[in-house]
């Protein structure tokens, strides 16, 4: 369900959480989870939004992840960026340990 | 659906009967409104007649008719809405009912056991529970720190017959 | 404190081989989530925001040092380094993975510890006074009762499926460090007139969205009677709580809306019932039993002024603010209470990493009898050291970043961890308690404002408690934008109360000025050196409310 996305957000990403550990992951256009936000497949539109999170279905009921979800985000010079908040932190880690999370490796997500 | 009765699995003799419905023959469930509505007809039948009631519909409102009464169903309407667990050992422990017990509606496997101790000796379970399940889930502990429906022996009492077997051997 | 019979033990371990069974069978696809969702939550086991949660139990606070090692060791193998203290005493770990949990539990069972109910509609943690067997007046250890209730409530088969989660706290003096008037039951113990010990029962406190304080509705209930008791108060709230809305189904609504009389009654008429059955009569024989485990430790004969306490405080000044802010006074002569701050200027609130755990371990190993306790204001207590040992046990809690000398201070804040960790949060708190944390750094300026207790929530649930702090701040998301909310004149000991909203909230740039204009305001208005919570019932909310606002 999308709970996290603004009604008539233009670009989204598709989150969940991996099952065995709980790490967040986001779905690729080849349909693979990966850690990364950059690596992540966007849709333009509702449409393509909904379409998204329809082939998050068989990753849920194969128990790869759970609850996945839509979330906004838009494309700037440095990368796919999440929209909020919430999914920015979700993306990095912590912003009081940076020395965990993916931020760990992502520079520059919190400044 | 199917029927765990003590235990074992079972076909369901009784017929659950809508409050419109014609009376089977046979035994049958019905709601409370219709036990209150029809009471003398429903003890006159010479069949056993079970009594199904809804969450916030209390033991208490039939409990002067329980030695009439062979069946109470107890539903639980979501397996969150834990008001049943109540009613059962109230049933029991309160009203001394010594007929079925029987919980309808979403039973989960990990409610199994609890519902026993409470009091229940029949349970509605899903189609895919097999003895297997059953039995791991009803077992699920051997110990019980508090006393319950069930009369089985609390950890409190083990204690106590364990310190007095100790203070016998001390003054053997 | 308790050890495990073979009975506790064997439960765990019921328990660690039931939820093994679970979690394999939903790695495996053979439960769904929303089939698996409800027991992993009563084991602990939440989804937040970057991983899955674990909360293991810290029964009424009380680690031994063994225990505090193996958390220590569980921090290493299975998570990050870390874990949480949080404000019901208990610890969170934010990134264990689901297939590691039955070995983690297996782990923490070796050592008498687990997971069990602390989280779900079910009886939580009971909590309690961290200076339990220590403090001056009081009347009777209370995690005697807490380890009575933690039996009796544990697998309990009637209240697993509550309309909401429930929790207990009790409290041994008439000065109440475990905040009972804001829990589900609160548990007073009292003394009648023929020297005989009963409790005061106190029914539907709470914080989160509507925050209310508990009704007495029991004034002396005898000890044999009290599991009795405290069951017919569950089998009414079972029964007759809201089942239809989420945020109306506490007991706290229920008293509410149909009167602490009614309730009364009710809880009386049960009560009645099940006395006359007799199966919760608790026996002397238990009582006792359990009382044996929390017998005082052997203390030494020793005066009550140590020479060697005295001379370190004159040739140490850093030693000297310690002792004045976190060491308090024990029933005891030559002994002292210790506190720990978990809260190091411009740290994390509650945060303890697996040395600091190993170090304190050591230290309760050597100078407490073993024995730790965690307070629900996110801090540790060592509750018997000798006074003069408070210099070695400074040395070493100084060489561990664990000697802010702040217990009670302005800086000694409690914050949940918020939307840096929180799946539920609307807004982050933990950097907030930093930069309040660093602006007031200062102790000479710490020590002058005096007694302040700040508490922080990043939503609406109050996991930081934020009503009952001098300063409550409670984070809000106005389309998009964190923005915090200030409370003042909340208070979580005896005389509990819920904070007042000052006025509109304020961005995250603003809120630190906010509360440096609070202080100033208070420092300006008290008088004869009051606390800021003194000075805030004398003269009330207008005062603040024209300092933080004129300027609007």
């Amino acid at each position: 369900m999308a709970q996290h996305t603004r009604k008539g957000a233009q670009f989204q990403a598709l989150t969940a959480n991996r099952l065995s550990d709980g790490i967040v992951v986001y779905l690729t256009a080849d349909d693979r989870w990966s850690e990364s936000l950059q690596d992540a497949d966007v849709a333009e539109g509702k449409d393509a939004a909904d379409a998204l999170l329809t082939r998050a279905t068989p990753s849920v009921d194969g128990n790869e992840v759970v609850e996945p979800y839509l979330f906004e985000v838009s494309r700037e010079d440095e990368g796919i960026r999440a929209a909020s908040v919430r999914e920015t932190i979700r993306q990095a880690g912590p912003t009081v340990r940076r020395d965990l999370g993916k931020q760990a490796e992502l520079s520059g997500v919190h400044d | 659906m199917k029927l765990v009765r003590n235990g074992a699995f079972v076909e369901d003799d009784f017929i659950a009967v809508g409050d419109e419905d014609a009376l089977p023959d046979g035994p049958a469930i019905v709601s409370l409104e219709r036990w209150q509505a029809e009471r003398d007809t429903l003890i006159a039948r010479n069949a056993p007649i079970g009594v199904r009631l809804q969450s916030g519909q209390e033991p208490g409102s039939i409990a002067g008719d329980l030695d009439r009464i062979d069946l109470v169903a107890l539903e639980f309407p979501v397996y969150r809405n834990g008001r049943a667990y109540s009613y059962a050992r109230l049933l029991r422990e309160r009203y001394g009912f010594k007929g079925e017990v029987r919980a309808v509606g979403n039973v989960l496997r990990d409610q199994f056991q609890f519902m026993i101790r409470c009091g229940f000796d029949a349970l509605e379970v899903a189609d895919n529970i097999t003895p297997e399940i059953w039995a791991e889930n009803a077992g699920s502990f051997s110990l019980f720190y508090q006393p319950s429906a069930d009369g089985k022996e609390t950890v409190l009492s083990l204690r106590q017959r364990l310190a007095a077997r100790a203070r016998e051997k001390a003054t053997a | 404190m308790y050890r495990y019979d073979e009975f506790d033990q064997q439960l765990v371990n019921e328990r660690v081989a039931q939820f093994r069974g679970q979690v394999a069978r939903r790695l495996s696809g053979e439960i769904t989530e929303d089939e698996f969702k409800p027991l992993r939550l009563m084991n602990g086991v939440y989804l937040q925001l970057h991983a899955y949660m674990l909360r293991i139990a810290v029964p009424y606070g009380t680690l031994s040092s063994k225990q505090l090692r193996m958390l220590a060791h569980i921090g290493r193998k299975y998570d990050r380094g870390y874990g949480h203290f949080t404000t019901r005493q208990n610890l969170q770990f934010n990134w264990p993975a689901l297939k590691d949990m039955p070995d983690l539990l297996a782990e923490l069972a070796s050592v008498e510890m687990h997971a069990i109910q602390t989280s779900g509609n079910c009886i939580r943690n009971v909590t309690s006074d961290q200076y339990a067997g220590a403090a001056k007046n009081e009347i009777e250890d209370p995690r005697i009762v807490s380890e009575i209730i933690r039996q009796w409530s544990t697998f309990h088969p009637e209240f697993s499926y509550l309309p909401r989660k429930f929790k207990i706290a009790v409290s041994g003096t008439p000065d109440d460090r475990a905040a009972i008037r804001v829990h589900d039951i609160g548990i007073q113990i009292v003394q009648n007139g023929k020297g005989e010990i009963g409790y005061e029962i106190y029914v539907g406190g709470g914080l989160g969205r509507t925050p209310m304080i508990g009704k007495k509705i029991a004034g002396f209930v005898p000890k044999e009677d009290l599991l009795a008791y405290l069951e017919a108060v569950m089998r009414v709230y079972n029964m007759y709580g809201r089942r239809d809305n989420i945020y109306k189904a506490r007991i706290k609504i229920l008293v509410h809306e149909i009167g602490a009389e009614e309730m009364t009654r009710q809880v009386e008429a049960e009560f009645a019932e099940l006395r006359k059955a007799g199966t919760l009569h608790l026996p002397l024989e238990e009582v006792a039993r359990i009382e044996a485990y929390f017998r005082p430790p052997s203390h030494e004969d020793l005066p009550d002024e140590s020479t060697e306490l005295n001379k370190a405080v004159l040739a140490d000044r850093g030693f000297a603010n310690w002792v004045k802010s976190n060491v308090a006074q024990h029933k005891v002569p030559g002994y002292a209470i210790v506190n720990i701050s978990l809260k190091p200027i411009g740290g994390v609130p509650g945060d303890c990493t697996s040395d600091q755990m190993d170090a304190v371990a050591g230290i309760a190993e050597t100078y407490s009898f073993d024995e730790l306790r965690v307070t629900h204001e996110q801090n540790l207590t060592l509750a018997h050291v000798r006074k003069k040992d408070l210099f070695a046990v400074y040395e070493i809690l100084k060489a561990h970043d664990l000697a802010t000398a702040n217990i009670g201070l302005i800086t000694d804040q409690i914050a949940c961890p918020g939307l840096d960790y929180c799946a539920l949060a609307n807004a982050r708190s933990i950097p907030l308690a930093q930069q309040i944390s660093e602006r007031f750094a200062d102790i000479e300026r710490q020590h002058e404002i005096g007694e302040l207790k700040i508490n922080t929530s990043g939503c609406i649930n109050a996991c930081g408690h934020h009503h009952v702090g001098h300063i409550g701040i409670l984070g809000v998301d106005k389309k998009g934008v964190e923005y915090y909310q200030v409370t003042l004149g909340g208070a979580a000991d005896e005389k509990t109360a819920i904070g007042d909203i000052v006025g509109r909230a304020f961005t995250e740039d603003e809120v630190v000025d906010a509360i440096e204009t609070i202080v100033t305001t208070y420092i300006g208005v008290r008088q004869n050196g009051e606390r800021f919570i003194d000075t805030y019932r004398r003269v009330g909310i207008d005062p603040f409310k024209e300092s933080l606002y004129e300027t609007r």
